[in-house]
């Protein structure tokens, strides 16, 4: 009897880690930072806890959907939700040609990663989540004075063609996530919250904070210039756009379901 | 076996998860909704009278469209003035084929009640002035649509883009209009035309 209970436990137990891991997601707490564009007077902003994905979406996600999906394919998308250029690198609509399954879907819309995530019962993270997430290293929640750290994630922002490889190579965070910097850039829910036109009122100060960051060169400018250049990277993107080195990942608020 | 079949084909259809643009096959609906028209999206929309809408309820018009917030003291004071100039140089002869519709990009203060109050105090709670409201996932879509970027920077108080659009009778934008107390003359030409197609 006892060894059945221990048998029904073990079960139990391997079935919620199996579970866990096909939903693919890492809980991240909750906890307040500050971002460098977005908190009006330099104030904290707190991230209540979500799920973010362990890994960006690869290829083989993503066909998976779009066979679901047809109407997400790439000959029969509608072009108010993608411009010609979304997923460009495939052969065909079902066929990745010379892409590798394990690589990150790039060249999708942030529509086409909504409706993703929608369908998997989840969401894309907002910017603030994101950044949050993002701004850990393997040992720590918060690495951006890190002079290491960011020395890493500018170094890769000058290499070419990391997209083209698998998900999974570059550094596990302090939360288990993988990916963050080192292969792709990653649509947000609200991309589309920046302003770097100046046609804003009150982030005028910001908008300073973001074109004048190379007036002074600090300890915490290195970080500023990785931020700065995610920041303008989103504000210079419209919904359509697919762009071979932009992918998501998706978040969720609850708990995955599988 | 029928009535399991059924059951099936629903719950996969529940798994495709809300494919919500479907084709609509009406047989009334002349032609398909083009791929660059807004009345693909189908996102539900409420009035300034409560009335529950889609935007494809408004196929067949030239839509003049703004987002701003009622709570909102500096832009969007203007951005409403410059929507009323616009629509005070309008064609007399078209203008029943336009609607002007103003989008709030705060759902959560611009109650309906809000809305119509703003309208009331606005003088535009008539033709051809429409507001509309969302939840906060279907106007960030609609934004990114219209290349409007917004940010909640207090409670009350929001940055956004100052963008006036125009679509065709398709739903297809056609023209926009940047900036506050711009010259509006090309704006208002595109509309006339575009009406006078209908």
């Amino acid at each position: 009897m006892k060894k059945n209970i221990f048998i029904f436990t073990f079960f139990l137990v391997s079935a919620g880690i199996l579970q866990a891991q096909e939903a693919g997601m890492v809980h991240v707490k909750e906890g307040s930072f500050v971002p460098l564009y977005g908190a009006s007077s330099k104030r904290p902003v707190f991230v209540p806890s979500f799920y973010l994905d362990i890994y960006p979406v690869t290829n083989s996600d993503f066909l998976k959907f779009v066979k679901k999906n047809p109407e997400y394919s790439k000959s029969r998308i509608k072009r108010i939700f993608a411009e010609k250029s979304y997923l460009s690198y495939w052969k065909s609509d079902y066929d990745l040609g010379t892409a590798h399954p394990k690589s990150p879907v790039t060249s999708v819309s942030w529509f086409a990663a909504k409706k993703y995530c929608e369908c998997q019962g989840k969401r894309l993270a907002t910017m603030d989540e994101w950044e949050y997430a993002a701004m850990a290293d393997e040992k720590r929640t918060d690495a951006r004075t890190k002079k290491e750290f960011n020395e890493y994630i500018l170094s890769w922002y000058e290499k070419s063609k990391t997209y083209e490889n698998p998900i999974g190579q570059t550094f596990k965070n302090y939360w288990g996530i993988y990916d963050m910097h080192g292969l792709i850039w990653e649509w947000t829910a609200d991309f589309n919250s920046i302003f770097l036109s100046g046609e804003s009122r009150k982030d005028k100060s910001t908008d300073k904070n973001l074109f004048c960051g190379s007036a002074s060169v600090n300890a915490t400018d290195l970080m500023d210039y990785a931020a700065f250049m995610r920041y303008a990277f989103r504000g210079s993107l419209k919904a359509q756009y697919s762009t071979r080195n932009l992918g998501f990942r998706c978040a969720s608020s609850t708990k995955p379901k599988i | 076996m029928k009535k399991i079949l059924i059951v099936f084909s629903l719950l996969f259809s529940l798994y495709s998860c809300k494919n919500n643009d479907k084709k609509e096959i009406k047989p009334e609906s002349k032609k398909e909704i083009s791929d660059l028209s807004i009345y693909n999206l189908p996102s539900k929309w409420t009035t300034q009278d409560g009335k529950n809408i889609e935007l494809k309820d408004f196929k067949g018009n030239v839509l003049v469209m703004v987002m701003i917030y009622t709570s909102c003291k500096a832009a969007c004071p203007r951005l409403v003035a410059d929507m009323r100039d616009i629509e005070s140089k309008l064609d007399k002869n078209t203008k029943r084929n336009v609607k002007l519709i103003l989008v709030s990009i705060d759902p959560k203060t611009d109650t309906p009640e809000r809305l119509k109050t703003f309208a009331i105090e606005n003088h535009m709670n008539q033709e051809p002035w429409t507001f509309l409201r969302s939840t906060e996932e279907n106007t960030r879509e609609f934004a990114a649509v219209l290349a409007v970027n917004y940010k909640k920077i207090s409670p009350i108080d929001f940055s956004h883009s100052n963008i006036i659009s125009v679509f065709n009778e398709e739903g297809e934008l056609v023209f926009q209009q940047e900036g506050l107390g711009v010259n509006n003359e090309k704006t208002i030409e595109t509309i006339n035309q575009e009406a006078g197609k209908i």
